[in-house]
């Protein structure tokens, strides 16, 4: 490896080296804000060493791993939202018995799994990345092992996604046997000479294939874990399961097909558009009889993996940016949304059930504000960066004409506001002077905020209206990093 | 940069009512009072300097603009513009607005500082419709009165009132998400032809449409307002709405947020796509008569006072959309002045019968009765009002009506025949108003105060300003004249047909004066 090679992937391996750095650290002395502030120095220095990897870029780091434009946004967009889940899990754990220090490590693990994920350009990477961060995730899923609940999330996602990710490796390996390849590049450029995808053995490799990352993407039908590990999971490790793990999941998957030209075949689309229809229906009408907020915000993101898928298949000129602005968008609402739970929990259980929500505007008007926000964003409302995501992402099917993809979104989304607007209205339900009895009812416990759950919430919230009403910056960015691909 | 004023002031304020909520209550009313009456004094000032200077050449109706690059990728301007027509939808808006904060003085006491937060970005929003002319703007604006909107009734509603509110925002938004795809779907063709990626509605105007393309287009945008205005088969919200909403969430929503679908009509559906509209005309004036004579109808069969009033506005919004698709001179002179009659006529309305069942705590017209010797000011208002909504000659709500049945007459006859039996069937259910609620003896015994002095001083002007319209409607006409012809040329422009102006300004001057 050469000396560009080494600072083009400087950002996973300060990541890397910081999980050891941490591990180590808490073998002699244990203290939760130590750990968290080398984790948090850490990740500074992988977000600072982004602009040295960026001036090197476009670069092919050994057969497996690419840093170019779109992996340097990536592992950006990862590793600042490994930051915020950081610091929220810091509120969060201080709150709960046992030891909190190893999260950390398992969240930098799970971040670095991510962030080869999104610079892989060949099978044996995709899949390490994968295994890294899939591994670490049933730890995280399972930390409070003290609760039914997590372990039982952490046990059921440890089965489906052990399995998920031997269809996913036979998928590999049938393609393998029938390309003799497992670069992305030299995948597409036969594919392209030879006849398509034809024959028994390929077309069985890319259904696996595609098993494999919708489960991981939580796509119907592979949607079965999301709920279940969505309620299990403490607040703060379903925020990282829904951004970053999924996040950089779809990041591989515009890598794969964009690199591609695999979307191209009509089959591919056939498949692609059957699983973002079920995906916007199933999860939006699911989300309707559900009273727990977790569960809500589970099916709502198969619904906006579903509309993500759109504008995967729009294809047109917009399709990548309308993609990566969207998940930007979806990154700052999620870890909001499940921030105020995590802020709203305590070390008992988590405030999951709408009801905890009733009147929470008029006790904490700020928290208040910040919740309606991002669930106002996920249903795509103005001056949210939810609105203009979506507005992007039909533009996009527009620019393509995938007239009826667009039209079921508009109309899922309508069901999806249905939920929406119950939160919504639970959070401004009971006037303060109105009912003064029923609100004390639903509040039993008396919450210590933790400053920086508090801090990171209103800097995401800041983010999210600065995005929805100014979006300029952080288009040329994205634009920047789409034309790469 | 005085539109931007128009527009930033109420939110500035919105946010300085809330936070003034910390100190007493009562602040937060009088900083909503003194923001919208600082709006209402900007605008005032832009009639009077551009009254009487009426231009005759179409392009040049607008009397003010600002045009800022926005999002430059997308070629997203944030462009407002005023021309008489939203200059007058505009003075519309802060006149309600400030008798909506005053029809709350003593109903809203609880999440004061909030609700006037709600109140007054709802009016930001609404007059961002009315003066935007970038469509993401415009949809911006249009999106951003909704969840205030929501909150004003799903909050401080009656009884049934997150249903109601539920109702009105998954109605609206459907079809607003509608209208979303078919702006895109217009940007995108623009760009294909053009070349030129824009949302500028200047711009826009004109682009090549393939007839079928244009047909789906139009009515993705003629649903999203045809929702608000409301038309008939998609009014099933409104009843619910005003009814549940407070009074201020029932003033604005009739006399406010009703009149963004009928100014969405007359500036978006029509000039953008002129030809797919004209074949869908006969549609629509079908549509509006049902509604016409259906509101009517509905309103005689109800006992509630405020679901009665919601009924007439399905009525008077009828004759709206019949004007617009008429698409000529007086037809469309009679709907604008229609919008802004039934907003005074309709909103005063509401104001009373928030006011009465403050006070008697029902607004089911059977516990009422005999009112009349009780609050004889109160009953003598409604009076005028429920008179103004029946059409009296002589009311602002009659020369709208009448001028749009005049120009109906010379475009369908059997619809204008139809029309007029709506109107007769108003006479019924205004009567049945007064006479229900205020005459017969008083058997329940009823001993309220009459209007308090804020109430008057609220109900005085709108009595004036419906006088004024029925009597002397000439300079309201000459403010929004020029508006509308600049609307018809770029119309007949793309259809290709001389201007339609047939002797216009004479007939108008002449059915303004009965």
């Amino acid at each position: 490896m050469s000396g560009a090679d080494w600072i083009a992937l400087l950002p996973v391996i300060i990541t890397g080296a910081t999980a050891v750095v941490a591990m180590v650290l808490i073998a002699v002395h244990r203290s939760h804000g130590l750990t968290l502030g080398v984790t948090l120095l850490g990740l500074v220095l992988a977000v600072l060493s982004l602009w040295p990897a960026a001036s090197v870029a476009p670069l092919q780091v050994t057969p497996l791993l690419v840093v170019d434009d779109f992996a340097v946004f990536y592992l950006g967009l990862i590793i600042v939202a490994c930051v915020a889940v950081a610091l929220l899990c810091h509120g969060y754990f201080a709150k709960c018995e046992g030891r909190p220090e190893e999260l950390y490590v398992l969240l930098l693990l799970a971040t670095l799994g991510s962030e080869i994920l999104v610079t892989s350009t060949h099978f044996v990477s995709f899949f390490l990345g994968l295994e890294i961060l899939s591994v670490a995730l049933y730890a995280l899923t399972a930390y409070l092992h003290t609760r039914a609940l997590p372990l039982e999330a952490g046990i059921k996602y440890l089965v489906l996604a052990a399995s998920s990710a031997a269809f996913l490796l036979f998928g590999m390996a049938l393609v393998y046997a029938e390309m003799g390849t497992m670069q992305f590049r030299e995948i597409a450029d036969r594919l392209a000479l030879g006849t398509g995808l034809h024959g028994a053995m390929l077309i069985a490799g890319a259904a696996l294939l595609i098993t494999g990352i919708g489960f991981k993407l939580g796509v119907v039908p592979f949607h079965l874990w999301t709920p279940d590990v969505y309620e299990g999971a403490p607040a703060p490790v379903t925020a990282f399961v829904a951004t970053v793990s999924k996040g950089g999941m779809f990041a591989l998957l515009l890598r794969f097909f964009y690199g591609n030209g695999g979307y191209q075949t009509p089959s591919l689309h056939l498949v692609f558009s059957i699983i973002a229809i079920a995906s916007m229906l199933v999860g939006n009408l699911l989300a309707l009889r559900q009273r727990n907020v977790k569960r809500i915000l589970a099916y709502s993101s198969i619904a906006h993996f579903g509309y993500l898928l759109v504008a995967f298949l729009a294809a047109g000129a917009f399709a990548v940016q309308a993609v990566t602005f969207y998940l930007v968008a979806y990154f700052i609402t999620t870890l909001g949304a499940f921030g105020v739970i995590a802020m709203l929990s305590d070390g008992e259980r988590e405030a999951d059930d709408v009801d905890d929500y009733r009147g929470l505007f008029w006790r904490r008007p700020v928290i208040g504000t910040v919740f309606t926000l991002m669930i106002l964003s996920l249903a795509g409302i103005p001056i949210t960066a939810g609105f203009l995501g979506k507005f992007f992402i039909i533009a996009a099917g527009a620019s393509s004409s995938v007239w009826a993809l667009i039209i079921i979104l508009a109309v899922t989304s309508v069901i999806g506001l249905f939920y929406y607007l119950r939160i919504v209205i639970a959070v401004y339900a009971a006037l303060p002077g109105a009912a003064e009895g029923a609100v004390e009812g639903a509040q039993p416990r008396t919450l210590s905020l933790s400053a920086t759950s508090a801090g990171t919430l209103i800097v995401l919230a800041v983010l999210l209206v600065w995005f929805g009403v100014y979006p300029t910056p952080i288009l040329n960015l994205i634009q920047v990093a789409a034309a790469a691909l | 940069m005085i539109l931007v004023w128009l527009i930033g002031i109420p939110i500035v304020a919105g946010v300085l009512a809330w936070a003034g909520e910390k100190w007493r209550a009562e602040l937060s009313r009088w900083i909503s009072l003194v923001a919208l009456c600082a709006d209402l004094v900007l605008a005032l000032i832009i009639w009077a300097r551009h009254a009487g200077g009426v231009t005759l050449v179409p392009d040049s109706a607008w009397f003010a603009q600002v045009s800022w690059l926005w999002i430059p990728r997308w070629g997203v301007h944030f462009h407002l513009a005023m021309d008489g027509l939203s200059l007058l939808l505009v003075l519309l808006t802060f006149v309600l607005g400030i008798i909506s904060v005053l029809a709350s003085w003593r109903e809203i006491q609880d999440g004061t500082g909030f609700f006037h937060l709600n109140l007054l970005w709802v009016l930001a929003g609404i007059t961002g419709v009315f003066l935007a002319e970038d469509l993401l703007l415009f949809y911006f604006f249009w999106e951003m009165m909704l969840i205030p909107m929501y909150f004003l009734i799903a909050i401080w509603g009656h009884e049934r009132r997150v249903y109601a509110a539920t109702k009105f925002f998954l109605f609206t938004q459907l079809s607003s998400l509608l209208m979303l795809i078919a702006i895109l779907g217009l940007y995108v063709l623009h760009h294909t032809a053009t070349g030129t990626w824009t949302f500028d509605y200047p711009a826009l105007i004109g682009t090549p449409l393939p007839p079928n393309t244009a047909m789906f287009l139009m009515l993705g945008f003629f649903v999203a307002f045809a929702v608000k205005l409301p038309v008939f088969p998609l009014h099933p919200w409104l009843p619910d709405a005003h009814t549940e909403a407070s009074t201020a969430g029932s003033i604005v929503l009739a006399g406010l947020l009703l009149k963004t679908g009928g100014y969405g009509m007359l500036r978006f559906v029509v000039p953008l796509f002129p030809e797919a509209a004209h074949r869908f005309a006969p549609v629509a004036m079908v549509l509006a008569v049902i509604g016409i004579v259906y509101g009517a109808l509905m309103a005689l069969g109800q006992s509630d006072l405020k679901r009665l009033v919601a009924y007439t506005s399905v009525s008077h919004l009828g004759f709206v959309l019949l004007g617009i698709f008429a698409w000529n001179t007086l037809a469309l002179q009679g709907a604008v002045i229609a919008m802004i009659a039934h907003g005074f006529s309709t909103g005063a309305l509401f104001a009373l019968v928030g006011a009465l069942q403050e006070r008697t705590h029902t607004r089911e017209m059977d516990r009422l009765g005999g009112l009349w010797a009780v609050v004889p000011r109160l009953s003598g208002a409604a009076l005028f009002f429920a008179l103004a909504s029946m059409g009296l000659p002589g009311l602002g709500d009659f020369v709208g009506e009448f001028l749009v049945l005049l120009g109906t007459y010379r475009e369908h006859l059997g619809v204008t025949i139809v029309a007029v039996i709506g109107i007769l069937a108003s006479t019924f259910y205004a009567l049945q108003l007064v006479q229900r609620a205020f005459h017969g003896p008083n058997t329940n015994h009823w001993s309220i105060r009459d209007l308090l002095p804020r109430e008057i001083l609220m109900l005085a002007p709108m009595m004036l300003i419906l006088l004024w319209l029925g009597l002397w409607p000439q300079p309201v006409l000459d403010t929004f004249r020029p508006a509308v012809a600049a609307l018809q040329h770029t119309v007949s422009r793309q259809v290709g047909m001389a201007p339609a102006d047939r002797s216009g300004s004479a007939v108008a001057r002449r059915g303004g004066g009965p």
